[in-house]
């Protein structure tokens, strides 16, 4: 109770360092929290992307059958290798005419078949890197009997790219703003400490306990933190609302699940708890330390 | 109750504060720390309430040894030692009876007990009648003797006062003395620093402990 009221006081005495402290967690939280929203939603969809990752290789029309077979069981025991499926002529002259619907009076008056037959190839999850598609390409390549091995190269290394550049982005916004909020609190805390100099003299001259001196002000560093934490988690969630009735293109945005909001403004709470733990120990410890 | 034994304590920059210092305080027993400013008077009474540590020997107050004392018993053996300072350290912005009050509520007593608790102390201090005015109110005596009740908040069995009658005028001074005193024939022990040789030369049968430049020269119960 005390430890509330002299907490909510030292907001009083520094509202404009209090008012920054909590920005700043705030604004660390709300970069983390907006790309969190992005990579909730857009994980989703890249997951599918790269599931659908494959290596397609086209065969000459003189293969023959026995080669194909043995190759077949060759690319199935690769390490990286999820599936080969295996595409005739035939197959694939039948979906041209199933998907192509606008080309399908031309394909139906072939007398020839020109589509090759293919392999198509999957990889495991954990392989589904450029190195090892490319990799897995050349090794298809490699048989006399393929004409040509395809994979979404570019796209999929610029995938893989943009998804860390932008985590690495998010990381050190966030962690950087995190910093300042640190520093912030840290200040604010010892203003405080300053602030009460005089009474935390006494209380220690007097015998009060090391906790009961320093729990006003680490709660004070727990509340900077929290607010800044739902400060941050309000923002984000007014994104969430405007974000797709501006872009129509998003359909429906789904929200972050509970125990990551829940574990961001927790973080936030002890972030600021930490914050004013260290500046405390340095501002009112010494005191009770020896010396 | 309190003994010093071969304490030497050296600061970083000012070098030693105090050398080979020894003595023993007794129970309810009262004592003068002379010496002139500089001497180390203050340092000894910082020893004793454990606001720092020796360089050197050691300090034993009751069951506290200042080589095993730990931390968080600090605030305990600071309840059993009151300390008094020269320029009083009451709090501006509170009463007489709230700056008492101040000091039984940070540790721990029960808050329906505080108001009979302060009235108590005042009164014991001869300042009930002047409970509510605050310190810019009150004479340097009635500060000293606020800052005496407040000290007396945790029952200590020991006082330590640190030139408490420098900021006074004689009346004041020999008033805040008496209240010393009568503490003191109450079972209280007092370890009284002051650098009025006038003050101790009237008392002679007091024991003095005299320090000249970290060293302990005199005492004259030895
Ligand atoms: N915190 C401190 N840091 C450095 N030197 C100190 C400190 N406290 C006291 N001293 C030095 O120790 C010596 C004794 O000081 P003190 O105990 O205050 O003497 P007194 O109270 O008798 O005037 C002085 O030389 C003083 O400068
Ligand atoms: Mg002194």
């Amino acid at each position: 109770m005390r430890a509330v009221r002299e907490a909510l006081a030292g907001f009083r005495r520094t509202p404009l360092l209090c008012a920054l402290s909590i920005g700043a967690v705030g604004l660390s939280l709300v970069i983390l929290g907006l790309f969190g929203l992005v990579a909730h939603n857009v994980g989703g969809a890249i997951g599918d992307v790269e599931r659908r990752v494959e290596v397609v290789g086209y065969l000459l029309d003189d293969a023959g059958p026995e080669q194909v077979r043995a190759a077949r069981r060759e690319l199935e025991a690769l390490p990286a290798v999820e599936s080969v499926r295996y595409v005739s002529k035939d197959e694939a002259l039948e979906r041209a005419r199933r998907d192509l619907v606008e080309f399908s009076d031309v394909y139906g008056e072939l007398r020839v078949n020109p589509l090759p037959a293919s392999f198509h190839l999957r990889l495991r999850e954990g392989f589904r890197t450029p190195e090892t598609v490319s990799e897995t390409a050349g090794t298809l390549a490699a048989y006399p009997f393929i004409e040509e091995a395809r994979f979404g190269d570019e796209w999929v290394e610029r995938l893989f790219a943009l998804r860390s550049a932008a985590a690495a982005v998010a990381l050190a916004l966030g962690g950087g703003f995190a910093l300042v909020a640190v520093l912030l609190i840290v200040t604010t805390v010892r203003m405080a400490v300053l602030a009460r100099g005089e009474e935390i003299e006494i209380m220690q001259i007097v015998g009060a306990r090391e906790g009961y001196i320093q729990r006003p002000f680490l709660l004070e560093g727990a509340l900077t933190g929290l607010a800044g934490g739902l400060l941050a988690l309000g923002v984000t969630r007014l994104a969430y609302v405007f974000f797709p009735a501006r872009f129509a293109a998003v359909e429906s945005l789904v929200w972050l699940p509970h125990p990551w909001t829940a574990a961001g403004v927790a973080a936030a709470a002890a972030l600021g708890l930490l914050a004013a733990a260290f500046s405390v120990h340095r501002e009112v410890g010494r005191a009770y330390g020896p010396s | 109750m309190i003994s010093l034994r071969d304490v030497s304590k050296a600061y970083p920059r000012s070098g030693d504060a105090l050398s080979g210092v020894s003595f023993r305080l007794r129970k309810g027993e009262f004592a003068f720390l002379t010496g002139p400013s500089g001497a180390g008077k203050s340092t000894v009474l910082e020893l004793i309430h454990f606001q720092t540590r020796p360089t050197e020997g050691e300090v034993q107050v009751s069951r506290y040894n200042s080589r095993r004392v730990r931390r968080r018993d600090i605030p305990a053996l600071r309840r059993r030692v009151g300390f008094v300072f020269q320029d009083f350290k009451l709090l501006e912005r509170l009463t007489a009876a709230e700056n008492v009050a101040f000091a039984l509520e940070v540790i721990g007593t029960p808050r329906r007990e505080i108001a009979g608790r302060v009235q108590r102390l005042l009164s014991q201090v001869g300042l009930a009648a002047r409970a509510r005015s605050r310190p810019s109110e009150l004479s340097g005596g009635e500060r000293q003797r606020v800052a005496v009740a407040r000290a007396l908040a945790t029952e200590p069995r020991i006082l330590l006062a640190d030139e408490p009658t420098g900021n006074l005028d004689p009346d004041a001074a020999g008033g805040v003395f008496e209240l010393f005193r009568m503490l003191n024939r109450l079972g209280t022990a007092v370890l009284m620093a002051t650098h009025d040789a006038d003050f101790v030369c009237r008392h002679a049968e007091i024991r003095q402990l005299e320090l000249e430049d970290g060293r302990l020269v005199r005492d004259s119960a030895a």
